[in-house]
């Protein structure tokens, strides 16, 4: 359908509300902290307006360098290891009952009401060595005895992976409720086994679904800083828990937004990088 | 026996039969036409011939093996969709040369067997265009092109033409023919358009409910239809009562047809007879009184329609024997009686 372009001001009047909103909650805040990473830190208050680069030039040390590679590194594999298993999970629902698509989708949306902080602490629970799921694992004989499995890195993935799992599903399910189950079928036709035919059709039919998903947990990964403090050691801290801990403890606003503006102009670049690799795959 | 036969397959979904005890025998080379109403099941009697669903009873035999539990990859068959099922990330050649890539052949191979393909189904050069810039006629022809590239042993297409244009549609139902012909592949194809069963079967088979009701040949299934649904279903037919009267004869709406004998024991029944065999003449003289309703000329054919005894006939003639009668006007229709068909009740 086309439309005819905007020709009066008028045409314009159902953006205004949007706009405005985004002005004042987005843009506003947003080039205040842009504003405020130059300013100066004022120790005995907050901070003094002015045109620094120290905020900036403190950042390229290499512990804040390691951690902000730390936090991509972590954000990339919550974002691999979701989009891996909720691919072919979602997939598999699809192809059920719709009684038993709802029972799940309702579930997972249940999960999603979860806090950060309840799933933090449910899960510190499940690995600790008292009450966690060793336990288990001793009781049918897998383990000689109970151990603490946090706080470690492998906890601090799996924490954000059960957070991050529901949004990949929810966001995957739509397209692949709408995808041709004849792809698959004529794959078969063609002599491809199930699992071939789906790694051969499915998969790359949605590769942009799987791009936008991707980059989607991975921003959403990004901003986690809770559970690499209640999971994790502070090895496995992320960008995200240093922003927090300058901005709120130790009242250094300045150098907080300084590391906010870096992260994402570094999210930006590799969304950016993502979307031309996917743009220059297709050309060909 | 090289062919394909289905011995009394049956598909239920819950409580409902989609396919009900139905068999068939398809000798090898054939062209089959499953025909039917939508709903009927002639889906899922394809889809469980090419693996796709999974048979509540029966089994499928092809060339003597029963492959009832062979998984469809393992078949050998191609299928064209009726949504075509066209890859859409890959290009023209690569559709088409995906079983081969399958079955490991090699760079080369791939692309003489595609060329060769794609010559056959008149794209030559076609081969690097995604197949999102296809026409519908195109689109068509890559399905087609793809599921022949292993030369199967059995050719499935459910609906395939029924997303193109009519005259595009009859264009393709003589290509297809002519391509079954010169591959002799045994051929079967779903379709609810009588027309394009005609054109292109050797067999055709009406299905109804699940059931199989008639299976024939197209001129056998036209002339000699089993029952009112089928002789209805193919073309355009009259249905009208036949009686026995007190003297012994056979009528139709008061006029007697000599010669055609209601099955015995029975005093009523159906016969049906085509338009282009009905004949008019003057009222009276053993010919069921009639007044002409309405007279439609298209120009190729003179389609007359009467009144007679509370139902329309409906005759057809070609311009050239045009009968000379104008609405308001009361004839007499003659049946010829080798041309009535006793309908089973
Ligand atoms: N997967 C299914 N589950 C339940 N009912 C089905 C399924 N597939 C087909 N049917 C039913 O079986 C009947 C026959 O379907 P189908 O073979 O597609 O008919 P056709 O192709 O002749 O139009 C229809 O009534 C349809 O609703
Ligand atoms: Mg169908």
């Amino acid at each position: 359908m086309r439309r005819e372009p905007p020709r009066a001001l008028a045409d314009y009047a159902p953006l205004f509300f949007p706009a405005l909103m985004l002005i004042v909650f987005f843009v506003v805040p947003f080039s205040i902290m842009i504003a405020v990473s130059f300013f100066k830190r004022n120790p005995a208050g907050f901070y003094t307006p002015d045109f620094v680069f120290d905020n900036y030039a403190r950042f390229l040390t290499t512990f804040f360098g390691s951690v902000l590679g730390f936090s991509l590194l972590l954000a990339i594999l919550v974002a691999v290891c979701c989009v891996v298993i909720a691919f072919p999970f979602t997939y598999l629902l699809t192809k059920r009952s719709r009684a038993v698509q709802t029972v799940w989708l309702v579930g997972l949306l249940s999960v999603l009401s979860l806090s950060e902080v309840i799933i933090g602490f449910a899960w510190s629970t499940l690995f600790s060595r008292t009450a966690g799921i060793t336990n288990l694992f001793v009781a049918i004989g897998l383990m000689k005895e109970p151990v603490a499995l946090l706080p470690s890195f492998w906890a601090v993935l799996t924490g954000m992976v059960y957070q991050a799992l529901p949004y990949t599903i929810l966001v995957l399910y739509p397209a692949l409720v709408r995808l041709d189950p004849t792809l698959l079928e004529a794959a078969r036709t063609l002599g491809a086994s199930p699992v071939r035919a789906f790694f051969n059709v499915v998969t790359p039919a949605l590769r942009n679904t799987i791009v936008a998903t991707l980059i989607m947990v991975f921003v959403f990964a990004l901003g986690s800083y809770l559970l690499p403090q209640i999971l994790g050691r502070p090895s496995n801290w992320t960008l995200s828990v240093l922003i927090t801990d300058q901005a709120i403890y130790q009242s250094n606003m300045p150098f907080a937004a300084a590391m906010a503006v870096f992260l994402v102009l570094i999210s930006l670049a590799l969304v950016g990088l993502t979307l031309l690799a996917g743009r220059k795959e297709s050309a060909l | 026996m090289p062919g394909l036969s289905i011995n009394s397959i049956t598909k239920r979904f819950g409580d409902f039969a989609a396919v009900d005890d139905i068999s068939l025998s398809v000798p090898d080379g054939k062209f089959v036409c499953l025909l039917g109403p939508s709903g009927c099941g002639k889906t899922t009697l394809l889809r469980m011939i090419a693996g796709l669903e999974e048979p509540t009873g029966g089994a499928i035999v092809l060339d003597g093996d029963d492959i009832t539990r062979v998984p469809t990859h393992k078949r050998n068959l191609g299928m064209v969709f009726q949504s075509l099922a066209l890859f859409p990330h890959l290009t023209v050649g690569e559709n088409i040369a995906y079983a081969l890539r399958i079955r490991g052949a090699s760079k080369e191979e791939q692309r003489k067997r595609v060329d060769e393909l794609l010559a056959m189904i008149h794209l030559p050069d076609f081969a690097n265009r995604p197949v999102a810039k296809l026409s519908g006629g195109q689109r068509q022809r890559v399905a087609i092109a793809r599921a022949l590239a292993l030369s199967p042993k059995l050719f499935l297409l459910d609906e395939p033409l029924s997303a193109l244009d009519a005259k595009l549609r009859e264009a393709m139902q003589v290509e297809l023919r002519q391509l079954q012909q010169r591959l002799g592949i045994t051929t079967i194809v779903v379709t609810h358009d009588q027309r394009e069963a005609m054109t292109m079967a050797d067999l055709v088979v009406v299905m109804g409910k699940g059931k199989i009701l008639q299976a024939a040949s197209p001129i056998e299934i036209y002339r000699k239809p089993a029952d009112a649904f089928v002789a209805d279903f193919i073309g355009i037919t009259n249905l009208l009562p036949a009686e026995t009267d007190k003297a012994g004869r056979t009528t139709v709406l008061g006029a007697a047809v000599p010669g055609v004998a209601l099955p015995s024991g029975s005093a009523k029944a159906t016969i049906s007879i085509r338009p282009e065999d009905i004949h008019f003449s003057k009222p009276g003289a053993g010919a069921i009184p009639g007044t002409v309703s309405f007279v439609r000329d298209l120009g190729g054919t003179v389609e007359t329609f009467v009144e007679a005894g509370g139902t329309t006939i409906v005759a057809v003639a070609t311009p050239r024997e045009r009968p000379n009668v104008s609405v308001g006007q009361a004839i007499g229709v003659v049946l010829p009686p080798e041309s009535c068909v006793v309908l089973q009740p």
